[in-house]
């Protein structure tokens, strides 16, 4: 399996994501520069946090028109997975592969510390190896995290499964929506949240319970590849 | 021609900036303040001089990139 990071001017996580997979599936992953305009050769296409284009104008609108952006479109509708952390979050809501916006914190401070998630939807690619409604420990680092979406979307979202994680009850860090910490679109293969799996893939950095979102993209694809050649 | 353009938050939309700002003029006495809204003002020095044309350029803009209708309304005025 083929994973592609992606890097923005003011991509940040990048290294971490690269990393975290090589650390927790140990599969092919490739950097991938925004101005690409060919992803056909990858599974999943992970969306890194930072700063892309120092947030100007809004955070991720600039990454938005960046060449690899059609390659993303495509990919999303070829099946393919679709990962957006943090940042990636920001840039997959501008581009509208996810519904919604995310805003400025309620409490206006950026906010970096451990974050308790419930997994909502374990039934998506990034999920599957979680249990419905194990609570995770995940790492936040954002000031512009607060999900939201009109009333029409958010039932959308209720009726078609696609809150993935929430923030556990009192625990929401920036006034989200519903304490929506990450959603996917329609079919599920595009998923975005703002906490950062990829930080905690290592008991030294203070949890693994990020581990498992890589395995079960792995897991995902297996199964999808296997599916295929067995006809 | 000069286009000037407002981005603001929609009216349902929380503004925890214009809360902030909100509070600190009450800290200083401006206590008859309702309500602060924190908006973007963007100029735009456009090279065309066909008023309509500008009128759809411009919209276009606001709805592609400069606003994010999700969230946010904008408007414009054209000088020139």
């Amino acid at each position: 399996m083929k994973f592609a990071v992606l890097v923005f001017p003011g991509s940040n996580c990048d290294i971490d994501c690269y990393k975290a997979v090589e650390q927790t599936v140990g599969q092919s992953v490739d950097y991938v520069w925004h101005t690409t305009t060919d992803l056909s050769a990858y599974d999943c296409i992970i969306v890194p946090g930072g700063f892309s284009y120092g947030d100007y104008l809004r955070c991720g609108s600039i990454a938005n028109f960046a060449p690899v952006m059609n390659e993303v479109h495509k990919a999303a509708e070829a099946g393919k997975y679709i990962l957006g952390i943090c940042n990636g979050f920001q840039i997959l809501t501008e581009s509208r592969l996810l519904p919604g916006a995310l805003l400025r914190n309620n409490g206006m401070k950026f906010r970096c510390h451990q974050a308790l998630l419930e997994v909502v939807n374990n039934e998506t690619p990034f999920t599957n190896q979680y249990a419905q409604g194990e609570v995770i420990d995940i790492p936040i680092a954002h000031g512009e995290g607060s999900y939201y979406c009109d009333e029409a979307t958010l039932e959308q979202l209720k009726a078609n499964n696609q809150i993935v994680f929430r923030y556990v009850a009192g625990a929401n860090p920036n006034g989200s929506v519903e304490d929506i910490a990450g959603i996917c679109n329609k079919a599920g293969n595009v998923v975005g949240m703002m906490p950062h799996p990829e930080r905690a893939v290592n008991s030294l950095l203070g949890s693994e319970d990020g581990k498992r979102m890589f395995t079960s993209i792995l897991n995902a694809w297996r199964e999808q590849h296997g599916a295929a050649i067995n006809g | 021609m000069k286009a000037r353009v407002y981005v603001t938050i929609k009216e349902n939309v929380l503004d925890p900036q214009g809360t902030a700002v909100q509070g600190a003029l009450h800290s200083i006495g401006f206590n008859e303040v309702d309500k602060v809204r924190i908006g973007k003002y963007l100029e735009l020095d456009v090279d065309t001089n066909d008023r309509a044309e500008a009128e759809e350029r411009i919209r276009q803009m606001c709805e592609k990139l400069l606003a994010n209708t999700v969230v946010e309304d904008y408007r414009f005025e054209l000088e020139g």
